[in-house]
């Protein structure tokens, strides 16, 4: 039996000694990993922990991201409450194994802590791993700060496991934003903690000899179709109830509220900036230094970047005149994924909000309260002409002579 | 808010300090940030790390500090680093070296009409840790030119955060600090 790890109330701890602890908390049976900056950290803490017998669950450490993932999928269908957690190149990697858990059914809780993809080589935070996940049948969940990563993992393996979901589920950090930023972190004792997850009960197991189960069979157009349309049925109707019925219980156990879409300042707001991460936070602090120059600015936040909260989205955002949809990921050949996503969700609504798509933050470059309050300026500018006074397209703290398109 | 900024060489434990920092304020009540600038670090490479505090949540995640602190840790950094990147008119600079602070200024003369303090961390942390880490000494300047905390609440909360460390190396510490508190100009 593992030990008890006593707590503090507050800890100081960065983004992946939170997700560590949250994985720890929730007992799980197998983490199967292979290290890569900036999540490292969150598999050398728990095997840590697991060393010094807080931990009774196996810790495997495989030879890639591929057979990591390989190794959580067989030790999941067999049973297991099953987690890891990876970056960048490395979550490239396991792209190929993230949609064989997704169509298999399989819960599973990936950590990912975002980074560039090279080339160039670069390790530090930016969203493109996370994008690169987003048509793989992953729940993806976003956090903006070291308390929402502890917080996002525990309530992640109660949606991902429960039995109308058994979907797969990525929480997203932003590499070394807040992987490696320290932060007050309000904790849960193991207990508690671990009753909020909950037991896992395991369903279709193949480890269950009386009800012998096939995973990973081949269908071809006689089924695959059908198998298809039942996965994003799942995901696109019973996930958003789950995670807001996990948001629900969440908050009475701990007085801290979770919403699908987060809003800031959005009441009255006459322009907003919907971005994720890190980012969102300090929005939220410009929108509050802009609101005290008369300048009505809101934040929109995307808590859950997939199953797409459309309906949330356009609901927070059908009053405002001008919108900007903050990618920090390169969309190499169209606009920001965001943008489209925003474009698609307010589409057949009555919005008229101008809308528009910065690139910012690639690679880990800063995103300044001063980008943002250009951002916003820009915004105003838009809302007061009732149409675009910039191209559709620009770049954000690029060096180097203004890059914009369309 | 206050925001400090240190200067270090990656494996002089500047994170380290900054997040035994971040620890023993959070325990005030206060809201604390302690990150780094990494890349793809080496040992020995200059580097810097940061610290926000503040009695509000701190929503701030940018990079960018104008520091209230600049913190320098290794004696070499205030000729190679650029020390006084964005600094305010009232930035306080404590800084690592065996010079005084008017023979410091005098090799840097940037410095000239700031406030300078100065203390050999590298010195104290070899005479009591038995080796060059210099940044439970720094914390112990910080605490005197800031006035931040009582010597023994600070002591008492770096002995919690070091307690992983074998009690003859926390020891040492604690003389390291108090002597950095005791010999800061």
């Amino acid at each position: 039996m593992a030990d008890t790890f006593e707590l503090r109330d507050i800890e100081v701890w960065d983004g992946n000694m939170a997700a560590s602890h949250a994985l720890r908390q929730a007992q799980v049976d197998v983490v199967a990993a292979y290290p890569i900056t900036p999540s490292t950290p969150i598999v050398e803490n728990y095997a840590n922990f697991k060393a010094n017998g807080y931990i009774d669950g196996e810790f495997v450490m495989t030879e890639s991201e591929h057979g990591a993932m390989s190794c959580c999928i067989g030790a999941a269908a067999a049973g297991g409450r099953v987690a890891t957690a990876t970056s960048s190149q490395g979550f490239a990697l396991m792209v190929e194994t993230l949609y064989s858990a997704s169509g298999m059914r399989i819960p599973i809780v990936l950590n990912v802590v975002n980074r560039a993809i090279g080339a160039p080589l670069n390790v530090n935070g930016d969203h493109s791993d996370m994008y690169m996940g987003r048509d793989s049948g992953w729940i993806q969940i976003d956090c903006y700060n070291p308390q929402n990563v502890y917080d996002m993992n525990l309530i992640a393996f109660r949606v991902s496991e429960d039995h109308d979901v058994r979907l797969p589920a990525m929480v997203h950090q932003d590499g070394f934003m807040t992987s490696h930023t320290a932060q007050g972190v309000k904790t849960l004792s193991d207990e508690v903690a671990y009753n909020f997850v909950g037991e896992y009960k395991p369903m279709n197991d193949m480890l269950d000899l009386d009800h012998p189960v096939t995973h990973g069979v081949q269908t071809e157009e006689d089924w695959h179709f059908e198998h298809k349309a039942r996965q994003q049925h799942a995901l696109m109707t019973a996930v958003i109830p789950k995670i807001q019925a996990a948001f629900d219980d969440f908050e009475k156990l701990t007085g801290r509220k979770y919403n699908i879409v987060e809003t800031y300042n959005m009441d009255d707001a006459e322009v907003a900036v919907v971005c994720m991460g890190t980012s969102v936070e300090t929005a939220e602090e410009v929108s509050n230094e802009l609101r005290a120059q008369g300048i009505k600015a809101g934040v929109v936040g995307i808590r859950v970047f997939r199953p797409f909260p459309l309906e949330q989205i356009a609901a927070a955002l059908k009053d405002v005149k001008a919108i900007a949809a903050l990618d920090r990921s390169s969309p190499h050949g169209t606009v920001g994924a965001l943008f489209n996503e925003l474009s698609g969700a307010l589409f057949n609504t009555d919005t008229k909000a101008v809308m528009t798509n910065y690139i910012y933050g690639l690679g880990g470059r800063d995103l300044t309260k001063a980008h943002l309050v250009e951002i916003y300026n820009d915004l105003k500018a838009n809302a007061d002409a009732g149409k675009p006074t910039t191209p559709l397209q620009q770049y954000i703290g690029l060096r180097g002579p203004k890059l914009s398109f369309f | 808010m206050l925001e400090i900024r240190w200067h270090s060489r990656a494996g002089q434990g500047a994170v380290t300090g900054a997040k035994g920092l971040a620890d023993v304020v959070s325990t005030t009540g206060k809201h604390v940030q302690a990150f780094a600038f990494y890349g793809s670090a080496k040992r020995g490479a200059a580097m810097t790390a940061y610290n926000r505090i503040d009695d509000k949540v701190i929503l701030n995640h940018e990079k960018f500090m104008s520091p209230d602190y600049v913190l320098v840790i290794d004696p070499a950094l205030v000729y190679v680093a650029d020390i006084t990147a964005n600094e305010k008119e009232n930035t306080t600079y404590i800084i690592t070296t065996h010079l005084s602070t008017e023979e410091l200024i005098a090799s840097q003369p940037k410095l000239a009409g700031k406030k300078v303090y100065t203390v050999d961390c590298i010195k104290i942390s070899q005479e009591t840790i038995g080796k060059a880490i210099p940044n439970t000494p720094m914390l112990g300047a910080l605490m005197k030119v800031s006035g931040m905390y009582d010597m023994e609440f600070f002591k008492e909360n770096m002995a919690r955060v070091l307690k992983k460390l074998p009690q003859k190396i926390i020891d040492a510490n604690m003389i390291a600090i108090q002597r950095a508190y005791d010999e800061v100009k």
